[in-house]
């Protein structure tokens, strides 16, 4: 599930994208000192296929509905962690791009949600363990069942999280994670499946692949389960701490920055010659005292008071309507009149 | 097919991307912060703002008749990812049920302008990173990223994953079609036949891989990839940033819409 722009706080999205940049910096330098060239146009590839796997459907026994592949704890298990993390950030960036999933902010987001948790937490401290030196097929075929399902879990918690973090949305905690949690329980499970399926074919057809990222691939040379566990500590430290920070102290980053430049939510823009009659129109048709308001129920609390909406002023009184309908209109004409101008100017 | 639509879709948004007008002159590097910056700023307005936000539907309906884009394509996809933003958003008129009232006589859940501030920026945000794509052809997209402090490596196999992309699609293509033509109905979709499909997909893509090192390895490849192509920050680059800079800042901070509405409504009046 990708999450998606409109949903986030600049807050909330700045730091996801923070921690995820940091993450590409550091697999890049670990995956450059032992790397082969070799590797380069593999990792690239391997992505492409990720998307290509994405196109063919497959009908969900029972169901009937149609899944298709998710893609990160096979990388994982094929490239070993720095690099299929790469590649993973890789596929989210072109789907964010040219499939407009998730978003450019939201990026971030996704990568963590998506890329580190199967490669940095779920791959080292679930699946190695279980899968062993990689011999015996069904605990590869366990392994993977189980790795795919909890990294999937993580992933949807940290959507959940994310959102409400965000304040965007008015969904309380619990209800949102009853809404997501069972149902990444169910796709996780069908693609835990597939993903051991697949890894356990090419395992019969050529071993040497699986053999190669199991034994002394430079790839898997530098990590050992206390230096990723200690790795991920930090950043989380880092990335919760920081989000903590603004989520207590200041709901919404940018907002308070401007509140603080400027003294108020928004700027008065009274002075710049508008006629003592507009004024007058504009408390005449000033919205009816009596509306009564209250906050959000539960999902605010945690977000604290957040200064008197600056948006309810602005957005919702008359002035503000036929504003925005006219700003509309004169954006049309723009748009309409370019291309009107650019066609007559060409031959 | 969902399948081959797709596929155009992305086929579409490369050949877009290699237009010649002024839009897609513009220095990567520029287009990119620029878009960034744009959607910082969208996102960061609170949840009941709506009519604010209508003045940043300039900044893409320039980017797409400046840059020849068709308007429908754009929708299109807008419409074709929007669920989960919806999905999330639709629960805000039935849980926010404060009131506020928009003239009087007439009075609306504040849900629902919450719910209608998630679409507008929803649509902001999708069409711009859309439209710095359709105007931006993706090896710029990488060379700005490799300028901006991007690690080279990633930056490489971020190219090599693009330019794949098309080639392991029609690959794929011609599986499903083989697939198709042998099975009836909903016969050869299940999980099974998927797995191996997959497979086979997976040995042919690593093989090719191989090959792809073999070539590149005669041609010189010593794990950078450098372009021709120089950049240069132009005069109209430097144009575009101050008129995007200045744009964000006064839609941001003065509330132009409604202004506007007030000195219509003071013409009428």
């Amino acid at each position: 599930m990708h999450m998606a722009d409109a949903l986030l706080s600049p807050a909330v999205g700045a730091t996801m994208w923070a921690g995820s940049m940091a993450a590409i910096g550091y697999s890049s330098r670990k995956l450059k000192e032992n790397i082969d060239n070799r590797t380069i146009p593999l990792m690239g590839v391997l992505g492409a296929f990720i998307f290509a796997a994405m196109m063919i459907n497959f009908t969900i026994p029972g169901t009937g509905s149609s899944g298709h592949l998710g893609g990160g704890m096979i990388l994982a298990v094929i490239l070993g962690p720095y690099a299929a993390f790469l590649v993973m950030a890789s596929v989210l960036i072109v789907q964010a791009l040219f499939f407009a999933d998730g978003g450019l902010l939201a990026l971030g987001c996704n990568i963590w949600n998506l890329g580190i948790y199967p490669c940095f937490l779920v791959y080292p401290l679930i699946y190695k363990p279980i899968a062993g030196d990689g011999t015996s097929n069904r605990r590869i075929a366990i392994a993977s069942i189980v790795s795919v399902l909890i990294a999937l879990q993580l992933g949807a918690f940290s959507v959940v999280m994310e959102t409400l973090l965000s304040g965007k949305s008015e969904l309380p905690f619990g209800t949102f994670v009853l809404l997501m949690q069972p149902i990444h329980l169910a796709i996780g499970l069908v693609e835990g499946f597939v993903t051991a399926g697949i890894i356990s074919y090419v395992q019969k057809a050529r071993p040497e692949i699986l053999n190669a990222s199991f034994a002394s691939r430079p790839l898997d040379a530098g990590i050992s389960v206390k230096n990723v566990l200690v790795v991920f500590v930090i950043l989380a430290g880092i990335t919760g701490g920081a989000i903590s920070w603004f989520a207590s102290t200041h709901p919404d980053g940018l907002e308070w920055s401007i509140e603080k430049v400027t003294g108020k939510g928004e700027l008065a823009g009274q002075e710049q010659g508008i006629a003592p009659v507009l004024k007058g129109i504009q408390e005449k048709t000033a919205f009816l005292p009596d509306y009564n308001f209250k906050p959000g129920v539960q999902g605010e609390s945690k977000e604290g008071k957040s200064p008197v909406w600056p948006g309810i002023e602005a957005g919702t009184s008359v002035a503000g309507i036929v504003g925005g309908g006219t700003v509309l209109g004169l954006l049309l004409l723009i748009g309409f009149g370019i291309r009107f101008f650019k066609r007559r100017t060409e031959p | 097919m969902t399948f081959d639509k797709e596929y155009y879709n992305i086929g579409l948004l490369d050949r877009l991307s290699y237009k010649n007008t002024f839009v897609h002159r513009l220095d990567p590097r520029i287009k990119l912060i620029a878009t960034l910056l744009y959607l910082f700023t969208v996102i960061s307005f609170s949840k009941y703002e709506v009519v604010a936000l209508f003045p940043f539907f300039l900044y893409p309906v320039l980017l797409m008749t400046l840059g020849e884009i068709p308007l429908l394509f754009i929708i299109k996809k807008v419409v074709l990812v929007s669920p989960f933003a919806i999905f999330v958003g639709i629960f805000n008129p039935l849980l926010d049920a404060g009131q506020i009232s928009l003239m009087q006589g007439l009075t609306i859940s504040a849900g629902w302008i919450s719910f209608f501030s998630i679409l507008v920026k929803f649509t902001l945000t999708v069409s711009t990173a859309l439209l710095l794509v359709a105007t931006t052809s993706f090896p710029g997209v990488c060379h700005a990223l490799r300028q901006l402090g991007v690690p080279s490596l990633f930056v490489a196999q971020l190219l090599f994953l693009y330019r794949y992309i098309f080639v392991l699609m029609e690959e794929t293509m011609r599986i499903v079609r083989a697939r198709d033509t042998r099975s009836y109905g909903r016969r050869g979709t299940g999980i099974r036949i998927f797995v191996r499909l997959v497979g086979i997909l997976f040995l042919r893509t690593v093989e090719r891989a191989e090959r792809i090192y073999y070539a590149m390895l005669s041609r010189g490849f010593q794990g950078d990839m450098p372009t021709l192509k120089r950049f240069r920050i132009t005069v109209s680059d430097l144009g575009f940033a101050a008129f995007v800079i200045a744009f964000l800042f006064i839609f941001r901070f003065y509330p132009v819409s409604e202004e506007l509405g007030r000195f219509v409504q003071g013409v009428f009046s």
